[in-house]
């Protein structure tokens, strides 16, 4: 592995001078899977961010959420603030990032576990098996704990809401 | 003459013997108790009692440690640049080394002093002196950090500071120099007379602790050493001692310790005060450095001041009186109560304590001896309260324990002496090891000391630790004070010299003590509040990166379009919000330090290209698990190239 990068470096460092020249690098057989396949997920295949676990509530201090069936935009605005501030370096909308995307969360997750998450990450994966196999999918990524109030956390989950 | 000659002889038989001591130093650990290492010991993740700040001395900083442990937990960089922590380097703190004579990056610190209120510590800041080009540091003990720091026209050798009255009204600066006020082109043989010294009162605002220079009192061309104030009943008063009131300006060691006895300057601030207040006072043309940081923008700014009001003691009438004090007094020390104030003088064979209700008696009954350039000079038996007979060689300082016991130091036989205030007796000594000159009791310039230890702080350690070539670390040595007898407990070595230190319990500081900056209050012109902000702008051949960082890239991590000439500025705002969860930023060839970065901090850091190609910067810091990971690129494209300003993060 070192010995084919530093000939791909040599390669270039000899180009040197005007516009480089196009140069893929080099290729290796890979194996088929998904490299970010967790070794535990219990459904071979579903990667952690896709599975669907709406009876996980998680570890932390949020036990039960109601969901009023209309999203509350005033709150979901706030939300929307507070994510953008907070949590925007990790996780970008409709796009995998450094953490995975926010678009319908809810689909897969329940309130109790998205909160749970955002307010008590160190916890989580430790002790919930999900978060720990979104870990490993996100290659060791911590989920960062940025110290939002159960207040905050409940703004952003509505955010959440608007988000297809 | 004679007496002069006994002096020396006496330094000389005192020498000997303190050099022997020295180098058959090995098994002398005094009375060394078999449990003296439990009595230290604080097990793993359990928290010290005290936190002592103990000054670097010519390191320029101050550090923190824990008593009993002896643990150092931080360096805080004051008067000195400091580039692990980006302190004087980055653009945000460079302003707080700026003085009128340009940026100066190195101090000596020698006197940290604890805010009050009523007379006890109430651990909201530190003050601390730097002495060779004068200056006044605030520490805010909600950060650890400097954030502030006044420059003191009119001084030199800025020694007699930095003190606190008793509810931080005044922080106090006096000169050990004499200076010609203002400076000016004269010949140094024309001193007496001629030469002044300041004594400067740093008015501190009781809300931020704001720093403003209310008056400087220019008394006469002596040496001012130290000071401290009154408490209690002489709340209201400052008291320094001096030497050189000979005048001398050359081979001090001599012509400076002709005088039989010297003085302590007794200072009515009160009195002078409502004199200022009232518009008393000159204001004169002068110029000062004001240096401050401002925690929501996160940056310093210096401002020029020209001007100071200062006042001739002579013209405020029952404001200053002189103590005859023998004999070149060190140690300015103020007992709990108020009422005794010790003059260590250097050269005496008895410690000289006066009493500031016999003070003021005779200044009631205008007794004087004389006067010096206008100001009283008080009898000197009229004002002793006692003295202590021939208790060391070479006594420098005391404190006070709150049980009616002070400990006295003795640079000449190294040793801390206990004696009790109103009987004089001594009760008990121990040996340091070796040359103290400062001692310090959690709270012991206060009206509460909290007692418990003093640390003994030594110049010289020889044989004490491992050696390390030539210079070897200076130290402190902790003795237990709670009973009848000191007991010695611990040596630990010390950063730079250990000047001097203030204790205080930890419960009353670290329940302030901050844990991240928020991001929402972060005001940094150049911080992003959120990661869409991120971008990169130039503005002729400056370019600004605005960056963040979080666990584990930076964004943006790859910036094409700068070129060789420009001045490229890396703002970082680090997006973290989680204890304990700092970033580091440093790029190759960068000639200036790395940034250490705190959660919802902004700094800036200076990068001047110089050669085509690409070049790497990544994370100081370990933050993560991804944390060498945590690394990115700039194309830098030569001067006359068209490269396209771009910047991009997972593209």
């Amino acid at each position: 592995m070192k010995y084919p990068t530093l000939l791909l470096v040599l390669l270039i460092m000899s180009c040197g001078g005007k516009e480089e020249k196009k140069n893929d690098g080099f290729e290796m057989q890979r194996k088929s899977e998904p490299a970010a396949a967790p070794a535990t997920t219990p459904e071979p295949g579903v990667n952690a961010s896709e599975r669907v676990a709406l009876d996980n509530k998680g570890v932390g201090p949020v036990q039960s959420v109601t969901l009023d069936p209309d999203v509350d935009t005033g709150m979901a605005a706030e939300g929307e603030k507070i994510y953008n501030q907070m949590c925007l370096a990790c996780h970008k909308i409709g796009k995998r990032f450094i953490g995975p995307p926010p678009n319908g969360i809810l689909e897969r997750r329940t309130p109790e576990w998205v909160m749970n998450m955002i307010l008590n990450p160190e916890v989580m994966v430790k002790e919930d098996p999900l978060a720990r196999d979104l870990l490993m999918e996100f290659n060791g990524s911590p989920m960062a704990n940025q110290g939002l109030t159960e207040e905050q956390a409940r703004a952003v989950l509505e955010y959440f809401r608007t988000l297809e | 003459m004679t007496r002069f000659k006994y002096t020396i002889a006496t330094f000389l038989v005192a020498s000997l013997f303190f050099v022997r001591c020295g180098e058959g130093g090995q098994g002398s650990n005094g009375a060394l108790t078999s449990n003296a290492a439990e009595r230290v010991y604080v097990a793993p993740g359990e928290h010290d009692e005290f936190y002592a700040f103990i000054s670097g001395g010519f390191s320029g900083q101050l550090s923190v440690y824990g008593l009993p442990s002896g643990r150092l937990f931080k360096v805080i960089p004051v008067f000195s640049q400091d580039a692990e922590k980006a302190y004087g380097y980055n653009e945000e703190t460079r302003p707080m080394l700026n003085t009128s004579h340009g940026f100066i990056p190195w101090d000596d610190s020698h006197h940290p002093d604890i805010s009050q209120t009523a007379g006890e510590l109430d651990g909201r800041w530190v003050f601390i002196n730097g002495n060779n080009t004068p200056r006044i540091a605030k520490v805010d003990l909600s950060l650890f950090e400097t954030t502030e720091i006044i420059e003191v026209p009119n001084s030199a050798g800025n020694h007699s500071s930095a003190f606190v009255t008793e509810n931080t009204e005044y922080v106090v600066a006096g000169t050990r120099f004499s200076v010609p006020i203002p400076q000016r082109d004269m010949p140094i043989s024309e001193y007496k007379g001629n030469f002044k010294g300041a004594l400067t009162f740093i008015s501190v605002d009781p809300e931020d602790g704001g720093m403003d220079i209310k008056f400087q009192l220019i008394m006469p061309g002596f040496d001012y050493d130290l000071s401290h104030p009154g408490r209690g009943k002489s709340h209201g008063w400052f008291f320094f001692t001096t030497y050189n009131t000979e005048e001398a300006n050359s081979l001090l060691e001599v012509n400076a310790s002709q005088n039989d006895k010297d003085f302590i300057a007794a200072v009515n601030w009160k009195k002078i005060e409502e004199y200022v207040n009232n518009g008393g006072g000159t204001l004169m043309p002068a110029n000062y450095a004001h240096n401050v940081y401002d925690e929501s923008t996160q940056m310093a700014t210096s401002t020029m001041k020209k001007e100071v009001r200062v006042v001739n003691p002579a013209d405020v009438p029952g404001a200053v009186f002189l103590l005859p004090t023998p004999k070149s007094p060190h140690g300015c020390d103020v007992d709990p109560s108020g009422e005794y104030i010790v003059g260590n003088g250097k050269l005496s064979a008895d410690l000289t304590v006066h009493s500031f209700t016999r003070m003021l008696e005779a200044i009631e009954n205008e007794k004087y001896d004389g006067d010096a350039y206008g100001i009283p000079i008080l009898s000197f038996e009229d004002v002793l309260a006692g003295t202590v007979s021939q208790p060391g060689l070479g006594p420098l300082h005391t404190e006070f324990d709150g049980e009616g016991n002070a400990y006295t130091t003795f640079f000449i036989s190294s040793e801390v002496v206990k004696w009790k205030l109103g009987t004089w007796e001594v009760v008990d000594r121990q040996p340091c090891f070796y040359s103290v000159g400062h001692l310090m009791i959690p709270g012991g310039n206060s009206r509460k000391p909290f007692g418990k230890y003093v640390v003994a702080m030594n110049k010289i350690t020889k044989d004490r630790y491992l050696p390390t070539g030539p210079e070897v670390t200076q130290s402190a040595q902790l003795y237990d004070i709670s009973g009848d007898k000191m007991e010695l407990l611990l040596d630990f070595p010390t950063v730079g010299e250990p000047h001097y230190a203030a204790g205080i319990a930890a419960d009353i500081v670290k329940a302030r003590s901050k844990k991240i900056f928020e991001l929402k209050d972060n005001k940094h012109p150049y911080g992003v509040s959120t990661d869409a902000d991120v971008r990169v702008e130039r503005d002729g051949k400056d370019v600004h990166i605005y960056m963040t960082t979080i666990r584990s890239h930076f964004n943006p991590d790859n910036i094409e379009g700068v070129k060789v000439g420009d001045k490229v500025y890396f703002h970082v705002t680090n997006m973290e919000q989680d204890y304990d969860v700092p970033h580091g930023i440093s790029m190759i060839g960068a000639n200036t330090s790395e940034l250490l970065i705190m959660p919802g901090q902004t700094e800036t850091f200076v990068w001047e290209p110089k050669q085509p190609g690409v070049w790497p910067f990544y994370c100081t810091d370990f933050c993560s698990a991804l944390h060498q990971e945590m690394q990115g690129y700039v194309r830098v494209s030569p001067a006359n190239s068209n490269t396209e300003l771009t910047w991009s993060l997972g593209e």
